[in-house]
């Protein structure tokens, strides 16, 4: 199903090449560089990334360090964002707050994309009755706000960050699993199938070693959706209370501990985490769905 | 034709009573049997084991759980919610009054976004691949995707403090008019209409490009008509179907938006009644509240395909088979 127009480009310039998933390979990754949308993405997400990682060995302070003779102060030389309630370094804050977003959330789209794509497998390998209830469970997770699963399983078992990357991975896995069980479908009845299940190989043979590699587009493009969507829902939890906890720099956390003094015009304490949060969930999206499209072409 | 439908209509409604019981028993077991023990999670770890024993006595919770799950769920159909242990009180009042809050706020929000969505995504359809059509694609999927409480704040900051055009505060005075309440709702509002527009959008732009290209299209604009009655006629009434479908399913996300906004504005709806019993640790208070968000959502995706069975005449038709 490639581009028509790409196969009798292809037809009148050259014959028959010898190795098509190559030359395949090598357009998807033009389309993507010569994609102005995706660049800017990758460039956010890199920014953010590299201060994730490397944040706390340049800013100008300690970011949980307060300072009571100084707090709530304007942006000015010394503190370039300004000051919190307890004086607290704004632009120190920011930059490190990126850690925690982008170690729980990945944790999280990993286990949910594993989880979901074995779930997935196994409904639209078996099909029949299997697919019938893990389909309905599955409507069943759906139908409740995926951030109000979220809050109840964190009220259970008391929000820290390894429970929050698992609570979200797991609620994020019935949406995997549908996207895999999709493309399964659509694998299930090519002839290579059968014809492993004739060789007497066993399902779970022809499950991850025959079907899984031919699927991987989808599952890389649902993964970077669902990564978007973990930072969302991550950084909502934090902001509720749920998620990363104090004295953390994180951006949720910080909008939440803040928010009540933007109506005093304090907002240095509350914009520069907005911003990043925003920022960060679109530089994201932009990278999925510039990976949509060249997977689509 | 109406047996038909009357037969849809009874599977769709046990299908719906079917989900609404497994969210019941997955509501239970997330805020009733993953504590663990009800008690020792309110009193805290430090408390004498005598008084957590008392509490979970008086909480129903020393039975065992099957036998707490049937006298939720018969409680629940009698209309009895069961005792909020943070108030002291039944907790199906303040189900109710926070659920009529919820409402007004998810009314003014799909005033707002409905029209607007299904416009834009109408308007970038019939000027496919123009700028018009690039910029609301673009401002679609990049709005969708910004948390809530994100957008909420530059929102805050430009209407409500720096122009003062509405009031931040979502609780409006007692006794205020319709007018006056709507005018406090528009602010907290707005988060979820900049979430849900893009999906609306794109949902109307994809069947109206769809039925734009269809043959029912083509024959009618061949046969004459005037383009306003195609478009009308033909074009909106096919391309809205789908349409309808994922509003229905955007109610139960406004839901769980609802949380977020709601607990920034300080409105005391649904979202902020499930979030203070969670922070109460009120077990009781939390499963009446998500088991009503949850009930809220089966009945909206039921509406919405009763809805889309009987605009589309073809599935209408296919209901025989």
């Amino acid at each position: 199903m490639s581009a028509t127009s790409d196969g009798a480009e292809a037809a009148t310039t050259s014959p028959p090449a010898p190795a098509p998933t190559m030359r395949k390979e090598r357009t998807t990754l033009g389309i993507l560089m010569r994609s102005p949308a995706f660049l800017i993405g990758a460039a956010i997400v890199l920014f953010w990334a590299f201060c994730a990682a490397f944040a706390p060995y340049f800013v100008p302070y300690d970011p949980l360090a307060d300072d009571l003779l100084n707090t709530l102060a304007p942006p000015s030389a010394a503190h370039w964002f300004g000051t919190d309630q307890i004086g607290r370094d704004v632009f120190s804050r920011v930059l490190v707050g990126a850690r925690d977003i982008l170690t729980i959330a990945p944790l999280a789209t990993l286990l949910g994309t594993v989880l979901g794509t074995i779930v997935g497998l196994v409904m639209g390998y078996f099909g029949g009755w299997v697919d019938a209830i893990v389909g309905r469970l599955i409507e069943v997770m759906l139908s409740l706000p995926l951030i109000i699963v979220a809050l109840m399983v964190l009220v259970a078992l008391g929000p820290s960050t390894p429970t929050v990357a698992v609570v979200v991975g797991l609620v994020f896995t019935p949406l995997v699993a549908r996207t895999v069980r999709a493309a399964v479908l659509s694998e299930r009845h090519l002839d290579y199938v059968p014809a492993a299940a004739v060789r007497g190989e066993g399902a779970l043979h022809v499950m991850f070693v025959e079907i899984l590699p031919n699927i991987w587009p989808p599952i890389i493009v649902e993964t970077t959706v669902r990564l978007g969507y973990a930072i969302f829902t991550i950084a909502s939890l934090s902001f509720l209370g749920f998620g990363v906890q104090p004295p953390s720099p994180d951006w949720g956390l910080a909008i939440a501990e803040n928010y009540g003094v933007l109506v005093g015009g304090f907002w240095w304490t509350v914009v520069p985490a907005t911003v990043a949060t925003a920022s960060l969930v679109v530089g994201v999206n932009l990278v999925a769905e510039g990976l949509q499209r060249a997977v689509a072409e | 034709m109406k047996s038909l439908f009357g037969r849809f209509l009874l599977r769709r409604l046990g299908l719906s009573l079917l989900t609404l019981w497994l969210v019941s028993v997955v509501v239970f077991l997330g805020a009733q049997v993953l504590p663990g023990d009800p008690g020792r999670a309110v009193l805290g770890p430090l408390a004498d084991a005598r008084a957590v024993a008392a509490l979970n006595k008086e909480l129903g919770a020393d039975r065992p759980p099957v036998e707490i799950y049937l006298s939720w769920v018969g409680g629940m159909l009698e209309g009895d919610m069961g005792q909020s242990y943070a108030y002291r009180a039944p907790v199906a009042p303040f189900v109710g009054e926070a659920l009529l809050r919820s409402l007004k706020l998810v009314g003014v929000i799909f005033i707002i976004v409905v029209p607007l969505g299904v416009g834009a995504g109408v308007v970038a359809a019939l000027n496919v691949g123009k700028p018009i059509d690039r910029i609301i694609s673009v401002a679609s999927l990049s709005l969708t995707v910004i948390p809530e409480f994100v957008s909420a704040i530059a929102l805050i900051l430009v209407f409500a403090v720096i122009l003062r055009w509405l009031p931040l505060s979502a609780s409006w005075p007692d006794g205020a008019g319709p007018l006056v309440q709507i005018e406090h709702l528009i602010l907290p509002a707005l988060p979820l209409v900049i979430v849900l527009f893009g999906y609306i959008a794109r949902m109307a732009r994809a069947g109206t490009i769809e039925a734009l290209s269809s043959d029912y299209t083509r024959t009618a604009i061949l046969k004459g008509l005037p383009w306003r009655t195609v478009l009308i006629r033909h074009v909106l009434r096919n391309a809205l179907v789908p349409t309808i479908a994922v509003i229905a399913a955007q109610t139960g996300y406004a839901l769980g938006g609802l949380v977020v906004v709601e607990a920034l504005f300080r409105y005391q709806g649904i979202g902020n009644l499930v979030l203070s019993a969670a922070k109460a640790k009120d077990f009781a208070m939390l499963q009446a509240g998500i088991l009503t968000i949850g009930a809220f959502f089966v009945i909206a995706t039921l509406i919405a395909d009763c809805l889309t069975v009987m605009l589309n005449p073809r599935l209408r038709a296919e209901l025989g088979k």
